[in-house]
């Protein structure tokens, strides 16, 4: 089991990533920053287990927060509204500044 | 069968699902008892567990922050087994409306709510849901205020989630089952309140 990177609260950013093959991080959300809410425990890599492998050791899977307003600029609604998203540790990064969201 | 002597050809997907389990059973790796079971497991699994659960949280408060807590394993207290995945209930307040999507297929609490609706697996849910929840919930009735915080879901992943509605006002008294027979489907998934004691 790889070791959690992130705390609840923390502020981080989904790569903006666009690997081929089966990937369980929707197109909408990479490149946003959001807040962590939790970590829901560690979990098979879904991009491993879809090529017939382990997915293990398994990978630190987190809920993150998103404001409505950062997702989509022109959102209709309450500035409180959010978006929660289930994301694998390894598509996420601390939210530095400067950082633009492109893997390493 | 229903629709006997209304011959239609096979779909694709209808004709793969035959040729594969054919293929299974002739080769000995499952059996026709075996098929039907698992369908007749799908088929017993219906929106009345999700408000059996719903109406113990409404009655008892240490049940309720136990779902809270860890939804599996408040479920196996009421003998409900949530196998291999995890189930996070997800509480509506004046505050605070959930509700639930899969952007990328159409993960859904199945152990708790069955068969998905169609229209939780339609392109259009699915995406707009995300983009635009106000208008998407105000086309199946609900009305959000718009001071009321929207919290929408996207179970992109391994969590299962399942909303635990407001209990509608005027049911003081009222026995468990009775309240569960006010827990419908979509109250579950967000997309409707809980019937009223009168409706």
């Amino acid at each position: 089991m790889v070791e959690a990177r992130f705390k609840p609260g923390e502020r981080v950013k989904v790569m903006k990533a666009y690997p081929l093959g089966h990937v369980r991080t929707p197109f909408y959300i990479r490149g946003c920053t959001g807040t962590v809410e939790r970590i829901c425990g560690a979990f098979p890599n879904p991009e491993e287990l879809a090529q017939m492998r382990s997915g293990l050791p398994a990978l630190p899977l987190y809920r993150v927060r998103f404001r409505q307003k950062e997702v989509w600029p022109d959102y209709r609604g309450n500035e409180d509204d959010v978006l929660e998203v289930e994301i694998f540790q390894h598509w996420l990064e601390p939210a530095d500044e400067g950082n633009d969201g492109r893997p390493g | 069968m229903a629709d006997q002597g209304n011959y239609r050809p096979l779909s694709y997907f209808q004709l793969m699902e035959v040729s594969l389990r054919e293929l299974l059973v002739e080769k000995g790796i499952l059996t026709n008892e075996q098929v039907d079971a698992a369908v007749e497991d799908m088929r017993s699994r219906t929106p009345e567990r999700g408000a059996k659960v719903v109406a113990r949280a409404w009655v008892d408060a240490g049940f309720k922050q136990r779902l809270l807590e860890n939804g599996t394993k408040a479920c196996e207290e009421l003998g409900l087994d949530v196998p291999a995945l995890k189930l996070l209930a997800v509480e509506n307040t004046p505050q605070v409306h959930n509700a639930i999507v899969c952007t990328l297929c159409s993960c859904y609490p199945r152990m708790l709510l069955g068969i998905p609706p169609e229209w939780y697996k339609s392109r259009n849910y699915r995406s707009r849901m995300v983009r635009e929840p106000r208008a998407v919930l105000a086309e199946f009735g609900l009305r959000i205020p718009e001071s009321t915080q929207i919290r929408v879901h996207d179970s992109t992943a391994d969590m299962r989630y399942i909303v635990l509605p407001m209990r509608p006002a005027g049911t003081d008294g009222w026995s468990e089952e009775r309240l569960a027979t006010l827990v419908n489907r979509d109250s579950m998934i967000g997309v409707a309140v809980p019937k009223g004691p009168r409706d």
